[in-house]
């Protein structure tokens, strides 16, 4: 059984210029001890999605729905008091995108890590232990606790917010870009601890970044968003090795690589509005293959593509949404 | 390639004197001021940097936050003033010239600049013609010749057709359409020097591409000296000729491009390349061989080779003296001691 399963997850903003198609229509499953490296270009709706599965959402959501299974259970329809305490950061925890930068200066490390288990009801001796651990697990000293979070490197922060994360056992960790405003000599040795973490504590994490490059560091699966939906997932072989979606061709050969030569390419045009997103396949104008083939015209601009399985040289599901596999 | 054997500065040897753009121990430092009675100190943001540059070469200027890139390229185009070394310019020591002087050798309209953020360095109200065709009135061009200019610039950076694009402000496009206009007006003087500093780290990969494409071909068809400052190699990749790694305002290794990739030898250089990953799905089974720790703090750098609280290789004569800068390989230079014969 699959550790976590999302069934046609959506989200939606309302915003004075209309409704805005966050995510829209979203499945997936991931397994104990795996990573799914969630991969898009900006605005894709990749830090929605990650707002969806712990429940932080803006005050402006308009629809949040689907089902979300963990361990079987469904979990977005609960009550917010039955998630707080038993899901959120238990169970499911996550590294926000830019949260480094919302360490408060002024207060101490240790009162800033332990503040959401005592609201859990966690005694306070038992939730600084639990902190000095998870220090002690991201390579820190344990008393750090008592020092400032000015008194930090970028790094050393980034390291403070994933010991938080990973302080009370979770299962799921949920990283979005969690390397982000980092040099990557630090981005480097960051990723060397999130491995080491996940497979000292059987983690399970979604890796949100823009970055092909970079998922490939934890990636087990990967899944392609564009514009608010699932364009392809399978697993990473599958992936990087035969990438089936138009977009995600179009990406992969737009990674520059440093080892190997190669030509590189670029996705003519802009991503679209997620208020009035195209009709049909949502990567129709900007796709080659609709371009160019005529059988395509009245099919992908008009109708949206089923998720369909293809061959997997990984051992994982590879699907796709595109008309040129029907 | 060169016929005649080149005239290069005694002392740092990489450095060919006839090159278009010259940089000879070059210096350049903030001073802050902690309070008003208290002595000022000194950030030594570029501490001794050599290098030379020739029409249709880049080079890209690479390290991590803070090692002192900006400050390089600001001081070649004369947005800040270096406390010692030389700058010269076609042949003219620039270091210390006025205004005047400065016009006097068209040095303004022969070089320019392309910022990383396309959102602040485009003036919000002006319309994307007044925009382009500012730094041609500076120098008097005639109202029909800087209309001209305007498309053609808009052209060659694939903004087409321009009608659809002068009549526009800067939040009406797009990120990417903001930096096109960024090399627009980088270009539009026809300049001979171009400092691109991180011109495509804030955008997209699949932007990043078509803008990396544009300024290639332009740097190519006008065969300009370019400086590429990123702290990505693997952008740096698709045009450079030569490299030069800083490390904490310090070179650290510089030489042809591929070369050093293929075989840093530089510690520093050797981590920042071993830390890039490429996109392979093998990349999760594997841990990376990286320095730990984050560079240092310039206005109170660590003593002897700067990175020596983070080399793994360290040894007694990094910690109390600074290295020299070694050939290496030929063509390859090291500022390490690791390279120094005993
Ligand atoms: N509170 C909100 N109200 C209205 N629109 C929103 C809100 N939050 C996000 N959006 C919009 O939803 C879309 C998806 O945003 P999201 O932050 O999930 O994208 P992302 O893939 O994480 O992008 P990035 O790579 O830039 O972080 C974007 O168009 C964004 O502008
Ligand atoms: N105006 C300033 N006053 C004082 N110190 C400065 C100033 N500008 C930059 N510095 C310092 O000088 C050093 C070099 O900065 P610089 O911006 O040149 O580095 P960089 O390599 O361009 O970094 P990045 O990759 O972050 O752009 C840094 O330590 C920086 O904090
Ligand atoms: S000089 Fe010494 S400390 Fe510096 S890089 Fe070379 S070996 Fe390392
Ligand atoms: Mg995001
Ligand atoms: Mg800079």
């Amino acid at each position: 059984m699959a550790l976590l399963e999302v069934r046609n997850a959506r989200l939606y903003y309302a915003t004075t210029k209309g409704v805005v198609k966050a995510v829209d229509g979203i499945s997936f499953e991931l397994y104990e001890g795996e990573t799914l490296a969630v991969v898009g270009e900006s605005g894709s709706g990749k830090t929605t999605l990650g707002k969806l599965l712990t429940r932080v959402w803006e005050r402006n959501v308009s629809v949040a729905d689907g089902e979300i299974y963990l361990e079987g259970k469904e979990i977005l329809h609960i009550t917010e008091e039955e998630f707080r305490r038993e899901i959120r950061w238990r169970k499911i925890a996550m590294v926000p995108q830019a949260s480094m930068n919302a360490l408060n200066p002024v207060i101490k490390i240790g009162d800033q890590m332990i503040e959401p288990l005592l609201m859990q009801g966690t005694s306070r001796d038992d939730a600084l232990k639990m902190a000095m651990d998870a220090l002690e697990s991201v390579g820190l000293p344990r008393d750090l606790v008592n020092r400032y979070p000015h008194q930090l490197s970028g790094g050393m922060k980034q390291r403070v917010i994933i010991a938080m994360s990973i302080m009370a056992h979770p299962k799921v960790v949920i990283l979005d870009e969690p390397t982000s405003a980092l040099d990557v000599i630090t981005q480097a040795n960051i990723m060397n601890l999130l491995k080491k973490l996940k497979w000292e504590f059987k983690l399970s994490y979604i890796f949100v970044t823009h970055d092909l490059s970079l998922a490939s560091e934890l990636a087990d699966s990967v899944a392609i968003m564009y514009a608010g939906k699932l364009v392809e997932i399978g697993g990473a072989e599958d992936i990087y090795g035969n990438p089936s979606h138009p977009y995600t061709q179009g990406l992969i050969s737009s990674v520059p690589t440093l080892r190997v030569d190669k030509n590189l390419s670029f996705i003519p045009g802009e991503v679209p509005s997620l208020i009035n997103p195209p009709a049909g396949c949502r990567f129709h104008p900007r796709c080659p293959f609709y371009r160019d083939r005529d059988y395509l015209k009245g099919l992908c601009d008009a109708k949206e593509p089923p998720m369909m399985e293809l061959g997997s040289k990984a051992g994982r599901k590879h699907l796709v949404a595109c008309w040129l596999y029907k | 390639m060169r016929c005649y054997m080149p005239v290069v500065f005694d002392d740092t040897p990489w450095v060919r004197k006839d090159d278009l753009v010259v940089v000879h121990r070059l210096r350049t430092y903030y001073t802050i001021k902690p309070g008003f009675f208290a002595k000022p100190r000194y950030v030594r943001a570029v501490d001794d940097i050599s290098l030379g540059i020739d029409r249709g070469i880049t080079l890209a200027v690479v390290g991590e936050s803070g090692s002192g890139k900006t400050t390089l390229g600001r001081t070649l185009i004369r947005l800040l003033d270096p406390v010692s070394g030389e700058v010269y310019f076609d042949g003219h020591d620039i270091t210390h010239m006025k205004e005047e002087e400065l016009k006097k050798i068209g040095f303004r309209r022969r070089v320019s600049m392309v910022f990383q953020d396309p959102y602040s360095s485009l003036n919000p109200f002006h319309s994307i013609h007044f925009i382009l065709e500012e730094p041609l009135m500076v120098q008097g061009v005639s109202a029909e010749e800087r209309e001209e200019r305007v498309f053609k610039a808009l052209e060659e950076v694939k903004l087409t057709p321009p009608e659809d694009f002068i009549n526009k402000y800067p939040h009406m496009l797009s990120g990417g359409q903001r930096q096109r206009i960024a090399v627009a007006r980088a270009i539009i003087t026809n300049p001979d020097f171009i400092v691109a500093d991180e011109p495509v780290s804030m955008l997209d990969a699949s932007i990043r591409v078509e803008i990396l494409t544009i300024l290639k071909d332009i740097q190519q068809r006008h065969k300009m000296a370019f400086m590429y400052i990123t702290h990505d190699i693997s952008t740096a990749k698709y045009f450079s000729d030569y490299i030069l790694i800083m490390y904490a305002g310090q070179f650290a290794e510089y030489g042809p491009f591929k070369d050093v990739v293929k075989n840093p030898l530089h510690p520093y250089a050797q981590s920042l390349i071993e830390a890039i990953p490429d996109p392979d799905p093998s990349n999760r089974l594997r841990e990376r061989k990286v320095a730990p720790g984050e560079p240092p703090n310039l206005a109170n750098p660590p003593s002897g080779c700067r990175f020596h609280p983070r080399c793994p290789y360290a040894m007694d004569i990094c910690k109390r003296q600074e290295p020299p800068v070694i050939e290496a390989r030929p063509g390859v230079f090291v500022k390490c001691w690791l390279y120094v014969k005993k």
